[in-house]
């Protein structure tokens, strides 16, 4: 009976073989294709068991972990979840991360490629693996000044460096708490969730780099600095045709325009007269925001291709062909590394007609907008015509606390020429500042002479007139900065949704106007000014 | 010069069993040591327990072996004592883990395993000790061998008689459930039916062995000595209709199958047992929806729901794939993921926690548990000697392929336990006394004959 039993104590090794074999596929052929597989609760376990970085603002942490008691060792807890939330965004156990969390999620884990030398000393010298800190650009006087100048009303804060394009403020309201989506209590984060996604005012919506808003008046910015770089230069002091109605497709005809946006014509707000009501200086009409100046100006003078080509130099995307706008998230036009939507002149089409062209010039038609964009536009102006890429993080750390990187800033583009920004700047001070300025409310008094404010305020209509021809109310806009004896210190981007009353201009700079103001004068203050 | 005294001439090894029982226990303390260190970052009064378990475990035994089985093979109990610590470190583990997500979810946790296991390991050692002593002579058991097989069946169908209540868990009906305890009593009956089988097939052999017709280079028996075979294959079946038991039914036409090989040495009975194999796996394919479910759940894993019946394979899978190479650690990985890890999936658990690596070393355990007790049946002399030890060590071999094959997606899942490591009384229970009935084998495979003295032609094979 012994070869029997040989050839099946054979059998039995040729089945333990077998098991190797598969062993082999199932634990190191298909291991990683199982250890990231979204059914697999192990590697996020495995985060949740040591320390996660921290988000760091102004010195102080927005997001930490701190020790629990349960199964996830540490609990990510957000001490001012909301002002922040659109920043650090959040670290969930049931939806994943998003925001900072989810841009720099290896340096906060630890696992970064970049962090191999201290993983392995770690290992070598059995201390416990935890995570990489990040500091962003923002600072905390100027965010939390922009927050609760907001005041739960729905829109977007955007504050800049103009020399650096570190991001100052980045708010977005109403917000939402990621410390509920960060819970360690499956309950608590499927009903916030719930909570917020189901949220007309939609609160996780990032406003501020993720939504565009017709531009309305501050787009004349852009024909104003165009204007001035034409190869016969318009100064601010040239005299143009203000018209109080202006018919781009007959140039000759002087009547009112119609009710309700009823024909191609542009007339001013509330019909007002623009100075004396035949023409003004440049200046004039950026101050008190006269639509048919830059409306015939864009169309007579300037033209379309000009306007796209100043208006890409500040950051806008070229015209899109056809009529049908693209997605303006995908893709997105960069990172901060959050990622940051595309704004739009609108369609070459748009661009090439009079008619269309004189609501482009506006900022009407299809012009779209993020609020960061808006705030790059007075952050190059203030800073020389120079446009720096707006970035978020400012030092990345190791776990030891050594400096793992540290973001240098970067041009994209120049706006204007230097000579001629001169001329912005003061064109935009005059909107703060003189008589029939819209954007008074804006202008800082409180720190002296030194600090001058300047910017330009927008009133956009948005949506479709109802059955009586009304409008929603429109967006309140404005951009703007804060230079300290001739220093360029702060660019700010402010939009109140909804927060205008149609037809007046003045409305978009009462609303918004002193949500700027506030956001420069906590950061002034918080600098020392000097 | 000790020709006639050959006991002084072959070592009894029992020194060296002393020394790898050491080995075993150590390997047991540090196992639970890392999971104390992993989960609490201190080490606790518990690490005593599970030290004392197969401390005490292992010497007890040692010493009866000593006594009454002295030249019982010397690997066979260090390497059970090492694979039952090192279960009972793995259920404890498992218990911790559950009792962290019991109170995650907000409920208490009152299911520990490990303590039930630890009384169970304390049975097991007793149910050893009492056959290794009661049995001093395998070949008594021929004698009884019409009896057990009655007990075995009488255990075998008694699940299936009686009223679901007492008998059906997770829907199958191979329990008997008493007053808090619940039993598997077809882990015992595969025992009892093995020694049945080999005592039989001694007696029939010469009969069975005869050639019956010539098919294409193969004698096959007679139509009327296939009876045996059939009535097993029976057995078989009625245990898959009532019980819902696949893994028990495979594993015992299995080691049916292997032992008339064995005992007749004609392969013809392999390919008739591999045809009525298929058939049956194929009509019971057919007929029941349990069996088209694990098929089902075996072929598309990734495509079911994950938090259905799906779920403890896909867990298991991606927990092996998590593990790696060299494993989480032990108390690292998140094995309580698993439904019901500490039995059918107890390997995964390991799997995740100590790797491939870890794994091998398992299964290299095994596979000289194994080896050991294929080496005591070709060094026994009677011929049931033989079969038995070859039919257990084939019914631990099986077993545990079938196990890990499941867990690993390699075969459909059958639902049997890893024998030593998984946690449940049947199983730990019917495990030692199978490691007593091989040690008994292997005791009279070595242990020279004294009266009459051995010539010493003879004595050299036995030492071969």
């Amino acid at each position: 009976m012994n070869r029997p039993i040989r050839k099946v104590s054979v059998t039995i090794a040729v089945l333990f073989l077998a098991l190797f074999v598969n062993l082999n596929y199932v634990q190191v052929f298909k291991g990683n294709a199982y250890r990231n597989d979204s059914r697999n609760q192990r590697v996020l376990l495995n985060e949740y068991s040591h320390p996660r970085g921290q988000i760091v603002v102004s010195g102080t942490a927005v997001a930490e972990s701190r020790k629990s008691s349960d199964e996830l060792k540490y609990l990510r807890v957000y001490p001012q979840g909301p002002v922040y939330a659109p920043v650090t965004g959040y670290y969930s156990f049931s939806y994943g991360t998003s925001g900072i969390e989810d841009a720099e999620n290896s340096v906060l884990t630890g696992d970064d490629s970049r962090l191999f030398g201290t993983k392995l000393a770690g290992l070598l010298t059995g201390r416990d693996p935890k995570g990489g800190s990040v500091e962003l650009t923002i600072n905390k006087a100027a965010q939390e000044a922009a927050y609760k100048a907001m005041g739960g009303r729905r829109g977007a804060v955007v504050a800049l460096d103009p020399k650096t394009g570190a991001i100052l403020a980045a708010v977005s309201t109403p917000s939402y708490d990621p410390n509920q989506l960060s819970s360690h209590n499956a309950n608590t984060i499927s009903k916030a969730w719930t909570k917020y996604t189901t949220d007309k005012n939609n609160p996780m919506l990032n406003r501020a780099f993720r939504q565009v808003y017709p531009a309305g008046s501050m787009f004349k910015v852009i024909d104003a600095a165009a204007a001035l770089s034409l190869p016969k230069p318009i100064t601010p002091n040239t005299q143009l045709s203000s018209p109080n109605s202006y018919w781009p497709l007959e140039p000759q005809r002087t009547t009112k325009c119609p009710a309700n946006h009823a024909a191609p014509c542009v007339e001013n707000f509330s019909g007002e007269t623009c100075d004396n009501g035949k023409t003004a200086t440049l200046a004039f009409a950026l101050a008190k925001s006269c639509n048919t100046t830059f409306s015939k100006l864009t169309v007579d003078t300037i033209h379309g291709s000009a306007l796209a080509a100043q208006a890409q130099k500040f950051g806008l995307d070229p015209p899109y062909a056809g009529t049908q706008p693209p997605n303006f998230c995908d893709p997105v036009a960069f990172t901060t590394p959050l990622s940051v939507c595309r704004s739009s002149p609108g369609s070459t089409t748009d661009l090439a007609q009079p008619d269309t062209l004189a609501q482009t010039a506006i900022g009407q038609r299809n012009v779209e907008l993020t609020p960061l964009q808006a705030a790059m536009i007075s952050a190059s102006v203030a800073n020389n015509g120079t446009l720096m890429k707006p970035y978020l993080v400012a030092k990345e750390f190791r776990p030891d606390l050594s400096v793992l990187k540290e973001t240098t800033s970067q041009q994209l583009s120049q706006v204007i020429d230097p000579t001629l920004d001169t001329s912005l700047i003061s064109m935009m001070e005059g909107v703060v500042t003189s008589p029939e300025g819209t954007g008074g409310p804006a202008n800082i008094t409180e720190l002296g002479p030194t600090v001058k404010v300047g910017g330009k305020t927008g009133t956009a209509d948005h949506g479709v007139p109802d059955k009586n021809g009304n409008l929603p109310p429109p967006h309140a806009w404005f951009t703007g900065f804060a230079l300290q004896k001739g220093d360029p210190k702060i660019a700010v981007a402010v939009i109140i949704e909804d927060g205008g009353v149609s037809g007046s201009e003045t409305t978009g700079g009462l609303a918004a106007a002193p949500v700027a103001k506030k956001v420069m004068l906590a950061y002034l203050k918080a600098i020392g000014g000097n | 010069m000790n020709i006639l005294n050959p006991a002084l001439r072959i070592p009894t090894r029992r020194n060296t069993e002393l020394v790898l029982l050491i080995f075993s226990v150590l390997i047991v303390v540090a196992a639970e040591a890392a999971v104390e260190a992993a989960r609490d970052g201190k080490l606790s009064s518990r690490l005593v327990t599970y030290a004392a378990v197969p401390l005490v475990a292992g010497v007890i035994t040692h010493l009866v072996i000593r006594k009454v089985a002295r030249y019982a093979d010397p690997l066979l109990l260090p390497i059970v004592v090492l694979l039952n610590g090192l279960g009972l470190v793995m259920i404890h583990r498992l218990d911790l883990g559950s009792k962290q997500q019991a109170q995650q979810n907000g409920n208490t946790f009152d299911g520990a395993q490990a303590p039930t296991q630890v009384l169970w390991t304390a049975i097991g050692v007793s149910l050893f000790i009492a056959l290794i002593v009661i049995v001093r002579d395998h070949r008594v058991l021929q004698r009884y061998a019409y009896t057990l097989a009655l007990i075995g069946l009488f255990f075998l169908m008694l699940p299936a008689v009686l009223p679901a209540r007492f008998s059906e868990v997770n829907g199958a009906r191979i329990w008997i459930r008493l007053a808090g305890f619940s039993i598997q009593p077809g882990e015992f009956a595969k025992i009892l039916l093995t020694i049945f089988g080999a005592s039989y097939l001694v007696q029939k052999r010469d009969v069975l062995a005869l050639a019956g017709r010539r098919f294409m280079g193969i004698d096959f028996p007679r139509a009327r000595d296939f009876g045996p075979l059939l009535a097993a294959w029976l057995v078989c079946i009625a245990v898959l209709v009532r019980g819902h038991d696949l893994g028990t039914s495979l594993l015992f036409f299995g080691i049916f199958v292997v032992l008339l090989y064995v005992a007749t040495e004609r392969a013809s009975w392999v390919i008739v047992g591999s045809v009525l194999f298929a058939g049956g796996a194929y009509v019971a394919y057919q007929i029941f929806g349990t069996v088209q479910a694990r098929v089902d759940l075996w072929l598309h894993v990734f495509n079911l729901d994950p938090y259905g019946s799906a779920r403890q394979l896909q867990q298991s899978l991606l927990g092996l794939g998590t593990g790696g190479v060299f494993g989480a650690g032990l108390g690292n990985g998140h094995p309580e993921l698993v439904p019901l890890a500490t039995t059918d999936y107890i390997i995964s658990s390991f799997g995740e926690e100590i790797g491939l690596f870890g794994l091998v070393g398992l299964l290299a355990l095994y596979g000289v548990f194994v080896s050991r007790g294929f080496a005591a049946g070709l060094a026994v002399r009677d011929s049931f000697g033989k079969l038995l030890a070859c039919g257990l060590a084939f019914l631990i071999a099986l077993q545990l392929f079938v196990v890990i094959a499941g867990v690993t997606r390699l075969l459909p899942e059958t639902g049997l336990t890893a024998p030593f490591l998984s946690y449940g009384g049947s199983s730990l229970l019917g495990s030692w006394a199978i490691l007593a009935l091989l040690l008994r084998v292997s005791d009279a495979a070595r242990r020279p004959a004294t009266t009459p003295p051995q010539r010493p032609a003879e004595t050299e094979v036995v030492a071969a």
